[in-house]
C-alpha cells in the first residue's frame, strides 16, 4: 500500500474594509448603505456604554465589568445579521450583540451590578444569560442548535466564546457534537489574542483557531473581525447555511482587547504599549467612519449630534438600572425549584425573620 | 390495569417508553442507548419506536452529553441523559452544577432545564476501576438539584415519570446491582410515585433503619435477621433524598427512639451526617441512643475482590443495631 495523503484543508480569511476606509469591491461590489450606518450607530452606542460602565465601576455603582473596547465590529454585525428566531448563547463579552438581538441594555448593566434579575430577558428575546465558567456555553451552543433542527425550525443558534476558551474541552466537544449532528449552529470566537494575561501562542500551536473546525469537518474561516462588512458577510453566510440545515460554522473573528480583561485586570502588567497602539490604528469604528465620510455619508456635525444622542440614551439605561426597586432578599430561594421544597421554605423564613429584626 | 413482572432496568425502559409516547420533547440521549439499548439495557427497543431523533446515540463525551441537554432542555426539550456509569459523571459535573443546577434561578425563571440525569451507580457487580461510585452527596451539596434512588421496579418507574415531568434537574440513580436481581409488579402505562415521599419498607418499632438505593434491599435482610433476635427494624426507604420526607423520617426515628443510617458512599461528609445531624437537632430528647452510620470506607472504591469487604453488608448493620439498642 502506498503513503497516499487522506487529508488537506486550507483556512480562508476575509477582510473586506482596509485601514483607510477603502472597500474591496470584488469582495463586496455593493455596500448596503443603510445597514452601514446602522452598524456605525450601533458600534457608537456600544462604545459610550461600555465607556460609562467602566466609569461607573469606579464610582462603585457598577460591579466587576468586561470590558469590549476594540471588539465593536464583531458584535455588532452578528447582532444585527440575526433573526428575532435566532437564539444567542453568549458568553460575557458580548453586550453589543446582546443589545442588537433585544436584550434592555439596562438589564446587562443590572446583571453586572449584581442582580439577577438582569437575566431575566423579556419572554420573546431568545437568549441565554452570560457564561462566566469559560468555554461551558460551547455546549449549550451545539445543544440549541440541535433542538432547532430537530424541531425544523428555521433559525439559529449563535454561541460566543473568547480566545482563551478554545482550550476548554468544551470547545472542542460542543463543536464535535454539532459536526456529528449538522446542528443549526454558529460558533463565533472572538479572539481578542488575549485569557487575561496569556497570550494566543500559549493557547495553542496552532496557525489559526479557525482551522480547528477542519477537525471536526465544519466549515471554518477567519475574519478580520475589526471590518464590520467582512464580519456581517461571514455571519449571513453561516445563518444562513445553519438556518436551512447546512450545519455548523466556525468563525474566527480576529480583534483585539483594547482594554483590560476587565476592571479587576491591569493589563499593563502582561503587554507592551506597542502592540496595543498597532491594534488602536485598526480601531473598527474608525475603519467604517472613514469609508462613511468618504461616501458622503457622516460628517462631524451628525457625529456630534448622534454622540449627545448616545449619551442620553447611556444615562437613560444607568436610570433604569439604578432605579430598579432593590431586590427581595428572600427572592434569592426563588426559582431555585419548580417548587419549593420544605428544607428551603425552612431557610426562607429564617432568612426573613433575620431581614425583618 | 395490568401488570408485568419486571427487574429494574426494564421498568426503568417502561417508564422511558411511556413517557415518550405520550410527551413528544421527551428524548432519550447518550452512549450507546440507540441501536445497543445501552450497556445495561435499560433503553432497549427506544429507538425502534422512536428513531434516532428521539434517541440519540451521542459522541462520547460526558460534558457533552449534559451541555447539549442544557441547550435542548432550555428550548423547549426535555431529555433524559444517561451517564453510562455513575463513576463516569466527573466531566459533565461543570456542566450540571454551574449550569442545569441554577438556570432557572439565575435568570429568576426566565430559562430552566427540565432534564433527568440516569445513573447507574453503587457496587457490587465486580466490574473494572470507576463503575462503582455512589456519588449522592455531590448533588445533593449542590443547590436546584433533585435527587432520586429507587430501590425496586414500581418505584423505578414511577419515580423516573415524575422525575421526567418534573421542571427540574433530577439526578436519577439506579442501583445496578439490583438492576436484574428480581422482578415485582409493575404496572403497564404511566404512572407516578412522588418525589418527596419516603416509603416503609418494613414495619418495626424497636430501631429505624434509614436507606435508599441497594441498601434498602440489604437493611430489610437485616431486619429479618434482627427480628430472629426480638429487635423490631423499621425500615424507611428515603427513595427521594431532594426533595426529603423529613416528616416520614422523624416519625419512625420519634417512634423507635433509634436511628441506624446506612449507605454506600463514603462517611466522611456523606448524607448520612446529614440527616444524623437534622435527626439530632429535632429529635434529641426523644433518641434513646446516638444516631449511628453504616457507611463505605473512607477509601478508594476497591477493584472486584475487595469490594465485599467495602460495602455495607448485613452484619455490619446488624451490629450495629445491637450496639444501639444496649446504649
Amino acid at each position: 500500500m502506498p503513503k497516499s495523503i487522506v487529508y488537506e484543508a486550507r483556512t480562508e480569511r476575509l477582510e473586506i474594509l482596509d485601514l483607510e476606509g477603502k472597500v474591496d469591491l470584488e469582495l463586496m461590489p455593493e455596500v448596503d448603505q443603510e445597514l452601514a450606518l446602522k452598524l456605525y450607530r450601533h458600534m457608537i452606542r456600544m462604545r459610550a456604554y461600555d465607556s460609562k460602565a467602566l466609569r461607573l465601576q469606579r464610582q462603585g455603582r457598577m460591579g466587576t465589568w468586561p470590558p469590549s473596547l476594540g471588539q465593536e465590529a464583531v458584535q455588532a454585525a452578528v447582532g444585527m445579521a440575526m433573526d428575532e428566531k435566532d437564539w444567542l448563547i453568549p458568553s460575557f463579552r458580548e453586550p453589543g450583540t446582546m443589545i442588537a438581538h433585544g436584550v434592555p441594555a439596562h438589564l446587562i448593566y443590572a446583571h453586572w451590578a449584581g442582580d439577577e434579575r438582569g437575566a431575566c430577558y423579556p419572554e420573546n428575546i431568545r437568549c441565554f444569560p452570560p457564561a462566566v465558567p469559560v468555554g461551558s456555553q460551547w455546549q449549550h451552543g451545539a445543544g440549541v442548535g440541535l433542538s432547532l433542527k430537530l424541531r425544523k425550525e428555521r433559525a439559529a443558534a449563535v454561541v460566543f466564546g473568547g480566545d482563551g476558551s478554545t482550550s476548554e474541552g468544551d470547545f472542542h466537544e460542543g463543536l464535535n457534537a454539532a459536526g456529528v449532528f449538522k446542528a443549526n449552529t454558529v460558533f463565533v470566537i472572538q479572539n481578542n489574542q488575549w485569557a487575561i494575561s496569556v497570550p494566543l501562542s500559549h493557547q495553542t500551536a496552532a496557525e489559526t483557531l479557525a482551522q480547528k473546525a477542519h477537525a471536526y469537518g465544519v466549515p471554518g474561516i477567519q475574519v478580520d473581525g475589526n471590518d464590520v462588512f467582512a464580519m456581517t458577510l461571514v455571519a449571513r453566510e453561516a445563518l444562513e447555511r445553519a438556518r436551512s440545515g447546512g450545519g455548523p460554522t466556525l468563525i474566527e473573528a480576529v480583534t483585539y482587547r483594547l482594554g483590560d480583561h476587565t476592571t479587576a485586570d491591569d493589563a499593563s502588567r502582561y503587554r507592551d504599549e506597542a502592540e496595543v497602539s498597532y491594534w488602536e490604528k485598526r480601531d473598527p469604528i474608525r475603519r467604517l467612519r472613514l469609508y462613511l465620510e468618504s461616501e458622503g455619508l457622516w460628517d462631524e456635525a451628525q457625529e456630534e449630534d448622534f454622540v449627545a444622542e448616545v449619551n442620553r440614551w447611556v444615562d437613560e439605561q444607568v436610570e433604569a438600572f439604578e432605579s430598579m426597586a432593590p431586590a427581595d432578599p428572600a427572592s434569592i430561594f426563588d426559582d431555585m425549584y419548580s417548587e419549593l421544597p420544605s428544607r428551603l421554605v425552612e431557610q426562607r423564613e429564617l432568612l426573613l425573620e433575620e431581614v425583618s429584626r | 390495569m395490568s401488570a408485568q413482572k419486571l427487574s429494574i432496568a426494564q421498568a426503568v425502559r417502561d417508564a422511558m417508553r411511556d413517557e415518550m409516547r405520550l410527551d413528544p420533547t421527551v428524548l432519550v440521549l447518550g452512549e450507546d442507548v440507540g441501536v445497543d439499548g445501552g450497556v445495561f439495557r435499560a433503553t432497549e427497543g427506544l429507538i425502534e419506536e422512536f428513531g434516532a431523533e428521539r434517541v440519540i446515540d451521542t459522541p462520547l463525551a460526558e460534558s457533552g452529553i449534559i451541555g447539549l441537554s442544557v441547550g435542548l432542555a432550555a428550548t423547549g426539550f426535555r431529555p433524559v441523559a444517561e451517564m453510562q456509569f455513575m463513576g463516569f459523571v466527573y466531566p459533565a459535573i461543570n456542566q450540571i452544577f454551574s449550569h442545569a443546577a441554577r438556570m432557572r434561578n439565575r435568570t429568576r425563571g426566565r430559562l430552566s432545564t427540565p432534564m433527568v440525569i440516569r445513573m447507574p451507580y453503587g457496587g457490587g457487580i465486580h466490574p473494572p476501576e470507576h463503575h462503582s461510585e455512589s456519588y449522592e452527596a455531590l448533588f445533593l451539596h449542590t443547590p436546584g438539584l433533585k435527587v432520586l434512588v429507587p430501590s425496586n421496579p414500581y418505584d423505578a418507574k414511577g419515580l423516573l415519570i415524575s422525575a421526567i415531568r418534573s421542571g427540574d434537574t433530577v439526578a436519577f440513580m439506579e442501583p445496578k446491582r439490583i438492576y436484574r436481581a428480581f422482578r415485582e409488579e409493575v404496572p403497564d402505562g404511566a404512572y407516578t410515585v412522588p418525589m418527596g415521599k419516603a416509603a416503609i419498607a418494613r414495619e418495626g418499632s424497636d430501631c429505624s433503619l434509614l436507606a435508599w438505593g441497594a441498601m434498602t434491599r440489604v437493611c430489610l435482610d437485616a431486619a429479618e435477621a434482627l427480628s430472629a433476635e426480638g429487635v423490631s427494624a423499621e425500615v424507611v426507604d428515603l427513595r427521594s433524598l431532594n426533595p426529603l420526607d423529613r416528616e416520614t423520617i422523624f416519625e419512625s426515628v420519634s417512634k423507635t427512639g433509634r436511628a441506624v443510617i446506612v449507605h454506600e458512599a463514603p462517611r466522611t461528609a456523606g448524607f448520612g451526617a446529614e440527616l444524623a445531624a437534622d435527626i439530632s437537632e429535632h429529635l434529641l430528647l426523644e433518641l434513646l441512643a446516638p444516631v449511628r452510620r453504616v457507611c463505605g470506607w473512607d477509601t478508594v472504591f476497591p477493584l472486584s475482590k475487595l469490594e465485599k469487604h467495602y460495602l455495607p453488608n448485613r452484619g455490619r448493620i446488624l451490629s450495629a443495631v445491637r450496639s444501639t439498642m444496649e446504649f
